[in-house]
């Protein structure tokens, strides 16, 4: 058996048992778990090749590539040729921008119906459950200057290398925290990068917290790991510690670094300023598909309710992998494995027992993976100077530029939450959807009212969840749903026999 | 700021970036290319007119905005490179909208 790719909307089927969205070690092994049951299966991504985040552009990494990277990027070669070896279908460079219970114009509710866009064409799929396994990304660093051409997230750089071969030339500082950071530092000095400095922004009082969770990080594969990449970065380049304000300043362009930490205030000069502090699951699809979410504190991010099963708050959706809360790589394949058991159990193909017993040794794996994951929280927790901007001229919204003192400014007005100050402001209205200021604009107003972010809410996120073009809606059928799903309402003619109601 | 590792090797694209003739790797993303180029402004935003280059690579963030054979709000680190591809700074274009776009 292999997977059947898919390459156009036209290629897809009406209906699918399991949809899978995201191809990254959860996705994958969800899928794989699945179709093995006997699922019918689709996988979307909207990357070219399987892997997501840490497997990226594995199927076609040269040795010379693999052996920068490391073990663990090698390792995903093992998830992907499984997959690869299923039975289901898998859409590349597809993105899924909705997800909402099937509602047909007549007859009973029942399943999922799914946006997709796939080569330039849209189209409505039905699906009996989906996961959304959509990983995470790099939480918003809103520092002054971090607008400014010649300032990219760390893992924009790990993603150019990992995909076009691509290494940092001119003089390069990486500054942040999480446990990423030494690991994508290391990866850019093996490559030959001229990295100047590496500024850890991980705050001192961190460690007194995580010392409560020393020992199981002791025992876990984090533990050697870490050191190891910590030794390995302060061999070769100045780590610059205690710091308490980080600037990118340049006219135009990045032209310097400002650090001030315990011996002062220093200006690197600089051409690639590289951030990092920690990533966060990628909230939008769940969102916009009704999940709940809550405050997770020790995070400091929204995560996704969900139970053991990956089952959400919406009765056909599970999430698998970071995009449920942070828990890495290797905990994500198990995860997403143990997504794929339980659709397959929901959907009939799995006994409640035959689900509990292949599920028993991917949980031994899981907890033992997850020992150091407690630990790493504490210790990598951003500082609320580096997520809470105090400079009322940082930008938060990079879209619409909106700064943190505009935002403070709407506080007066009797603002609550983040969706009634874009009564006021155009704060997170942009084409990335909040993605990059969402969870600054929450703890912001969290901050100035005193209460705990959980209170004040995030963004209310609508489909679609990517852009779709009117090229790509044109290969849409004008149904109802399909109009709801772009636009989030449908509004229904009003006629004579049913005149509109005015409650 | 960024420069190619000698063992990425591949057939070449060629393409423009304002009219000038640049070469890419064939399978780069247009971000991708452009950074190997030396190309690190792709936009001006539509509200002050400040200049922007990717952020994120990996369609998040937006900010990697070009106008590809005439087409604008094309996100670069999303889009792969092809043969006598047309490519521009995309200046402003407040024109963009979430829901839908041209
Ligand atoms: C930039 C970056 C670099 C990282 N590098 C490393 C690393 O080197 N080592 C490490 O241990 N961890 C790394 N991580 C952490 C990483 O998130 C996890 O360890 C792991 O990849 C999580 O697996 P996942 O399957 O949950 O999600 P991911 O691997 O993130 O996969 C999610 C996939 O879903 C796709 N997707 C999302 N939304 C949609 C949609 N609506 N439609 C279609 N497709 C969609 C994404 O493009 C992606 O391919 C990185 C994270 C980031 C953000
Ligand atoms: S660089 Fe962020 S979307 Fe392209």
């Amino acid at each position: 058996m292999s997977v059947h790719p898919v390459s156009a909307v036209s290629d897809l089927e009406e209906i699918y048992d399991l949809l899978v969205v995201g191809a990254g070690p959860a996705g994958l092994s969800a899928a794989t778990a699945a179709a093995e049951c006997g699922l019918s299966v689709l996988l979307c991504d909207d990357n070219g090749s399987p892997g997501g985040q840490i497997y990226r552009g594995i199927t076609e990494a040269s040795a010379a590539t693999k052996s920068r990277l490391g073990k663990d990027y090698a390792a995903g070669e093992g998830i992907v040729t499984r997959f690869l070896a299923s039975s289901a279908s898998y859409a590349a460079r597809a993105s899924v921008w909705s997800i909402a219970p099937h509602e047909p114009e007549t007859g009973e509710a029942s399943g999922l119906e799914a946006g997709v866009s796939l080569a330039g064409a849209a189209r409505l799929i039905r699906a009996r459950r989906a996961i959304l396994a959509t990983g995470a990304l790099e939480r918003p660093f809103p520092i002054p200057g971090w607008t400014l051409p010649g300032v990219m997230t760390a893992g924009s750089a790990q993603i150019a290398m990992k995909t076009a071969g691509l290494v940092p030339s001119g003089r390069t500082v990486i500054a942040g925290t999480g446990p990423l950071l030494y690991l994508l530092a290391s990866q850019l000095i093996g490559a030959g990068a001229s990295v100047i400095a590496v500024i850890d922004t991980t705050p001192n009082g961190n460690k007194r917290r995580a010392l409560a969770h020393a020992i199981d990080f002791v025992r876990s594969a984090y533990g050697l790991k870490g050191a190891r990449l910590l030794a390995q970065v302060h061999r070769h380049v100045r780590v610059i510690r205690n710091v308490t304000a980080l600037e990118a300043a340049g006219n135009g362009g990045l032209s310097e670094v400002v650090v001030t930490h315990r011996g002062g205030t220093e200006r690197l000069p600089t051409d690639l300023l590289l951030l990092h502090q920690g990533i966060v699951p990628n909230l939008n699809l769940s969102l916009a598909s009704g999940c709940a979410s809550g405050w997770n504190e020790r995070q400091a991010t929204f995560t996704p309710t969900v139970d053991e099963w990956c089952q959400t708050s919406m009765p056909d959706i599970g999430i698998a992998g970071d995009a449920g809360g942070i828990i890495g790589a290797e905990g994500s394949a198990l995860h997403g494995t143990l997504a794929g058991l339980a659709a397959a159990w929901r959907l009939g193909r799995l006994s409640e027992r035959e689900r509990d017993e292949r599920a028993a040794p991917v949980r031994a794996i899981l907890r033992s993976a997850l020992r150091g994951r407690p630990f790493i929280d504490e210790l990598f927790r951003p500082s609320d100077d580096f997520r809470i901007p105090a400079n009322p001229e940082t930008i938060v919204c990079r879209c619409e530029e909106v700064t943190a003192g505009a935002i403070r400014a709407t506080m007066p007005l009797g603002v609550r939450g983040p969706n009634q100050m874009k009564a006021y402001l155009r704060c997170g209205m942009g084409p990335c959807q909040g993605r990059l200021c969402g969870l600054t604009v929450t703890e912001i107003i969290a901050q100035e009212r005193g209460v705990a972010p959980g209170e004040v809410g995030y963004y209310n996120v609508r489909t679609p969840i990517k852009p779709v073009t009117l090229k790509e809606l044109a290969a849409l059928p004008q149904s109802d749903s399909a109009i709801k799903a772009v636009a989030g309402i449908v509004e229904k003619p009003v006629s004579a026999n049913h005149p509109q109601s005015h409650v | 700021m960024f420069r190619r590792l000698p063992d990425r090797q591949g057939d070449l694209v060629t393409f423009t970036f304002d009219g000038t003739p640049l070469t890419a790797l064939m399978g780069d993303t247009v971000a991708a290319a452009l950074l190997a180029a030396g190309v690190t402004r792709f936009r001006t935003t539509p509200v002050s007119g400040a200049e922007r280059g990717p952020y994120c690579m990996m369609g998040v963030c937006f900010e990697c905005l070009v106008s590809i054979n005439g087409r604008g709000n094309r996100q670069a680190c999303l889009t792969t490179v092809e043969e006598g591809m047309q490519v521009e700074t995309q200046h402003g274009a407040a024109t963009y909208s979430t829901e839908i776009s041209a």
